[in-house]
């Protein structure tokens, strides 16, 4: 290639320069004050996984197959994960070969390098060197087309988002919009600036073709340089709006992967892992359709993306709203393609709330609550020999009170595998905490979680067994009970099936299992209870399930839904479930239980009822 | 416009001396609290009650007689574990009205 100006340089760059080095300077200075805003055992963390080559090697593969290929999106619908990737992984392999092209043949760039392998085609003229064009300009005439075919797509999107598997997508902010419209116009205005130049720069299959089309009439070479002017003008736009927009994600997510895979948790609500992740969220609107609380519409402005969109606001009343309205389902977390935790970041906002007082629980006295649930210890000391059998202490938890049936099958069931147990909270205990939790008062919670911890270590059990998912949750994150198995009622009977220590009638009754949100994604039980169930009878599967199992309205995370907005959500998860037609619905969690009860049309059941009622 | 006769003011004296300044605060945040019938469905599921004495339903009592410092002492064991909610026949939000309390009132009762 040989230099067609002696410069090397014309105004033209200046719009995409200009954009380029603000972009750059904001998304550094942004992401050294995020690493600055970890704490300090956090950072430490983060900069030990970068140099760990077992984190780092993650850390490249997941940036690779996530930002560019976008393999959550392929999964989830191949229209949708086509759409993106063509244009993500394209465009990446246009600015690659662009660079590789101008240190291929050019020398002695010095300030240039800045824009050359932008706009390379029009500053060189074409020798024999390039072999005619037929590998390098071959590629970037093809991944030009294939960006091409992904912003085709993506109008269509904007039309009709259901031909992507999307019944409803984001409102775009009007920034979102001056970013969308630049970003459109930047390819077919690439083709039209190189096009016009591919006689003299040389060009492939797409360019030199559109040339001969435009030489018929458009002869004359001035007319090459408004579009060149063009082209950069619509990159300085887009790099420019860039930081205020939903186009932020494509820096941030870079940052946010190697924080995650660090194991660095949201801390503070507004700084640190909670910022990269509200800045990661590219406004794709998965989670609007994913979330329980849609199908009022009024609920639709309650969801993630909106949550991420205020907080980047700092409108403080609508982040209050918006935070405190959510289930907690964590159905958006589970279906985020960036790793967005709706759920977790929602909590964070609750904990900043100010209260002039609080409760305070060091009144309570566990030896009170230990002589209860203290047979094990007793047993022990009289009795030397150590049975080989676990020792079991139940914890049914509070909701389970509200649903008694549920103990007294467990109960039964436990006698009838000739498991020894002892009932933790007979008349009533100290809640786990995890309703606290999930109001943020994390205090309060920690102090429920100590007297807890004391009670369960005092009574000599090896095994904790739960009823209620919200319990587990809670036990299985936040509680340290060394040699204490803590597992859910779900695992158990499983275990005991499959083992064939409980021997279960089966018939033909229909069963329909309703994965309850904080046992399937939040602990990520799926198979025990379809395995315990499938030995009673007939298991159909819900139209959404496990990992995108509706959540049945009922949820203790929302601290604002009434009673009434409820009830449509409620409705919707029975319709979710019913639609195999089972004759029993069978949930593990007694609010769930509690919650379809009030609204179902056929009977609901928690599987311990179930396998209580076909054994003998 | 001149009828020949006024409505003379309310000469009704009001002795009572609870200033419910903050309990119409709590009204504004929590329309539902006047909802509440006093059944004591919530008092006979708290998991608090046989701790503090916990009755979310002399709470909303206590709080219209000005008597706060009672409603402090006790929700002091309120596990927020949403039981009352749950059973309330009137479908009041209990669970935020307990966070509204703990925002609105004090502990010294000022």
């Amino acid at each position: 290639m040989r230099e067609r100006f002696l410069t090397g340089y014309n105004d033209f760059v200046l719009p995409f320069v200009f954009g380029m080095l603000f972009v750059l300077t904001y998304c550094l200075i942004g992401m050294i004050r995020l690493i600055m805003q970890l704490p300090a055992k956090d950072r430490k963390r983060f900069f030990l996984s970068l140099i760990t080559p077992k984190i780092l090697f993650k850390d490249i593969k997941d940036i690779f197959l996530k930002c560019l290929i976008h393999v959550d999106l392929w999964k989830r619908n191949k229209l949708l994960g086509y759409m993106h990737s063509s244009i993500a992984f394209g465009w990446f392999m246009i600015i690659l070969v662009g660079h590789i092209e101008v240190f291929l043949y050019t020398s002695n760039l010095g300030i240039k390098a800045l824009y050359y392998p932008i706009f390379f085609r029009y500053f060189v003229a074409e020798t024999e060197s390039t072999m005619k064009g037929s590998l390098i300009f071959f590629l970037m005439d093809f991944f030009l087309l294939v960006i091409l075919s992904g912003i085709a797509l993506a109008i269509i999107k904007r039309v009709r988002s259901r031909f992507f598997g999307m019944r409803r997508t984001t409102n775009p902010s009007f920034l979102d919009l001056v970013g969308l419209y630049s970003l459109w116009a930047i390819f077919p205005l690439r083709l039209l600036a190189e096009s016009f130049t591919a006689d003299i720069s040389g060009g492939s299959f797409l360019t030199k073709s559109l040339n001969y089309v435009f030489t018929e009439f458009l002869s004359n070479h001035a007319n090459m340089l408004p579009a060149w002017w063009a082209y950069s003008c619509a990159l300085g736009i887009f790099f420019c709006v860039l930081p205020f927009t939903r186009y932020m994600h494509i820096p941030t997510e870079i940052l946010l992967i190697p924080l995650r895979n660090a194991g660095i948790r949201i801390v503070n609500a507004r700084k640190g892992l909670a910022k990269a992740q509200v800045y990661s969220c590219p406004s794709c609107g998965l989670c609007i359709d994913a979330c329980p609380m849609g199908v009022m519409k009024s609920n639709i402005k309650d969801t993630t993306v909106y949550l991420n969109r205020q907080i980047r606001r700092n409108n403080e009343a609508r982040i209050e709203e918006i935070s405190d309205k959510c289930l907690l389902c964590a159905k958006c977390t589970a279906i985020c393609p960036v790793g967005v935790e709706g759920d977790k970041l929602r909590i964070a906002q609750r904990s900043m709330r100010r209260y002039n007082f609080g409760p305070d629980y060091s009144n309570i006295d566990t030896s009170v609550l230990s002589e209860q649930c203290n047979k094990f210890v007793t047993n022990q000391n009289k009795n030397v020999s150590l049975t080989d059998s676990k020792r079991v202490l139940y914890f049914s938890g509070c909701m389970t009170a509200l649903t008694p049936a549920i103990r007294k099958a467990t109960e039964s069931l436990l006698g009838k595998a000739g498991i020894e147990y002892e009932i933790m909270d007979r008349d009533g205990g100290i809640c786990c905490g995890r309703p606290m939790f999930m109001a943020g008062r994390f205090d309060q919670a920690e102090q429920m979680v100590r007297k807890n911890t004391e009670i369960i270590l005092g009574s000599g059990a090896d095994t904790l067994l739960l009823s209620c998912p919200i319990c587990y949750k809670i036990f299985r994150e936040q509680y340290e009970l060394p040699g204490i198995t803590i597992i859910h009622h779900t695992e158990l009977f499983g275990d005991l099936v499959s083992s064939g220590r409980l021997k279960v009638r089966k018939d033909d009754t229909k069963y329909v299992f309703h994965d309850p949100c904080e046992l399937g994604r939040g602990c990520g039980i799926y198979e025990q209870p379809r395995q315990a169930l499938s030995a009673a009878g007939d298991l159909v599967e819900a139209a959404k399930n496990r990992k995108e199992s509706i959540c049945c309205g009922g949820s203790l995370g929302s601290l604002t839904l009434s009673f009434e907005k409820r009830k449509a959500m409620t409705e919707n998860a029975l319709t979710n479930l019913t639609a195999a037609s089972p004759d029993t619905i069978v949930t593990a969690c007694p609010l769930c239980l509690n919650t379809f009860g009030r609204y179902a049309d056929r009977p609901v059941e928690d599987i311990a009822q179930v396998l209580d009622r076909k054994t003998n | 416009m001149d009828f020949g006769f006024k409505i003379s003011p309310s000469s009704a004296i009001n002795l009572d001396n609870v200033d419910t300044v903050k309990f119409e605060q709590l009204h504004d945040m929590e329309p539902d609290v006047y909802k509440c019938m006093a059944c004591g469905s919530c008092t006979s599921t708290c998991p608090a009650n046989r701790f503090s004495g916990m009755s979310m339903r002399k709470v909303i009592l206590a709080l219209q007689r000005g008597k706060e410092k009672d409603v402090v002492s006790m929700m002091r064991n309120c596990m927020l574990c949403g039981k009352c909610t749950m059973v309330c026949p009137r479908g009041i939000n209990t669970r935020h009205l307990i966070l509204s309390i703990c925002r609105i009132y004090r502990e010294d009762g000022k």
